[in-house]
């Protein structure tokens, strides 16, 4: 655990977080389904940034052969979640209503 | 630095949050996917600053990595149809779910060496002074399990997110096999549910195996277990429900992601993990009642029920 953030304030932060992920998305249109379940999958590649952290202190081979794919598979879930969502999205823009292959 | 670092995270939670609450609406849903970007940016580039990241060989390796996956990644999400968009979310968040259970393995692995590394030396004090052979010595000392190593929250929250990051990457490239149709079978083994059953507890009593353990091999056939149970609850949902499913994984990429958030001690994983996984909890259940069925019926359906389709 990192210096300043104890397991209790860690709770907090796990709480607060679930309540905004569910507030941020209550009120959301059926046509947004997909591209939203996109954009949140690019969200969880955030993950990288702990892959980096992981083979940044790996030691000894295993461990940075493990690392090394942690990093792979988490810019992969990045740069893919980013440039389907950006795809997805972009529909929105030439034309709102009459496009609907975005909501399936 | 290190309050840049720390600032640069707060700022990617904050940027991830107001995307995807601009993604939540027609008008400025373009808008949103550009700001949690940016805060993908500012976070991984804060990353390369850390002080944790030790030695020439992994800053070369990180590179590398990120420039590989990355590449592949782009040029796949380019290339794919309009159409076949669902399972190239699918396999993305796979990738993410892998990243999160080989991020646990680091972990795991890193605990038992430093283990074994304690084992040693309290064994060569002990032989030292009884003039013992070593493996005798080895035999006599005890340094602890994982769990107590890593500390009891710690490695139940890197337990926890193994399984569920493990179990959201092989039940993700399942449901990418079946939505891109490669994949016909709706059943492994006579007796599904009681395989997945067997399967679940089995991985249960392995994650504890590895808690109360100091030995490197339970760590191996725990991540097995996880992986097994991805494919065998996944293979029975049809295809029709595959985008419900596919929601459902994703939530729980984002909640192991935030587990990982806790391991490493990093605020912007944990927050844009569990608000992921709240999001993802809620957007499932959404889609779920959109197609007019609840969530237990599409995961639980199949089970033991349907013969081979293919």
């Amino acid at each position: 655990m990192i210096e300043g953030m104890t397991g209790v304030i860690a709770i907090y932060v796990f709480m607060l977080s679930a309540v905004a992920g569910y507030e941020v998305i209550s009120r959301v249109p059926v046509i947004l389904h997909t591209p939203l379940m996109s954009g949140s999958n690019f969200v969880h590649g955030i993950v990288v940034v702990g892959a980096m952290a992981a083979l940044g202190m790996a030691q000894t081979p295993l461990e940075q052969a493990l690392g090394f794919l942690a990093v792979l598979l988490g810019a992969g879930n990045a740069v893919g979640g980013y440039v389907v969502t950006e795809r997805m999205l972009e529909m929105f823009k030439t034309s709102d209503k009459d496009k609907k292959q975005g909501a399936k | 630095m290190t309050l840049v670092i720390q600032f640069s995270y707060f700022a990617a939670a904050l940027l991830f949050i107001l995307g995807l609450k601009a993604m939540a609406s027609p008008l400025t849903a373009r808008k949103g996917i550009i700001w949690a970007g940016v805060g993908m940016v500012i976070a991984t580039v804060a990353t390369f600053f850390e002080p944790v990241i030790v030695g020439t060989t992994n800053y070369v390796l990180i590179l590398l990595a990120i420039a590989i996956g990355g590449a592949f990644a782009y040029v796949t999400a380019k290339k794919v149809a309009m159409t076949d968009m669902p399972q190239m979310v699918a396999i993305y968040n796979g990738l993410g779910g892998g990243s999160a259970g080989l991020i646990a393995a680091v972990s795991l692995a890193k605990a038992q060496r430093e283990l074994h590394t304690v084992a040693q030396d309290e064994a060569a004090a002990v032989a030292a002074s009884h003039n013992l052979p070593m493996d005798a010595a080895l035999r006599l000392v005890d340094a602890g399990s994982i769990g107590a190593w890593m500390g009891i929250d710690v490695a139940i929250l890197a337990l926890l997110g193994a399984v569920i990051g493990t179990v959201a990457f092989s039940g993700s490239v399942i449901a990418w096999a079946k939505l891109d149709g490669r994949m016909k079978r709706n059943k492994l083994v006579s007796g599904h549910q009681w395989v997945n059953i067997a399967l679940a507890i089995a991985t249960v009593l392995l994650g504890i195996w590895v808690f109360f353990a100091g030995t490197g091999w339970p760590i191996f056939l725990f991540f097995v277990a996880a992986f097994l149970v991805g494919i065998f609850v996944t293979t029975p949902i049809g295809g029709a429900d595959m985008p419900v499913v596919i929601s459902l994984l994703n939530a729980l990429t984002g909640l192991a992601v935030g587990f990982k958030g806790y391991v490493l001690g990093n605020p912007a994983l944990i927050i844009a993990g569990i608000v992921v996984g709240a999001a993802g909890m809620l957007l499932t259940h959404l889609m779920a009642k959109a197609m007019n069925r609840p969530i237990t019926n599409v995961l639980f359906s199949g089970f033991g029920a349907s013969p081979d389709a293919g």
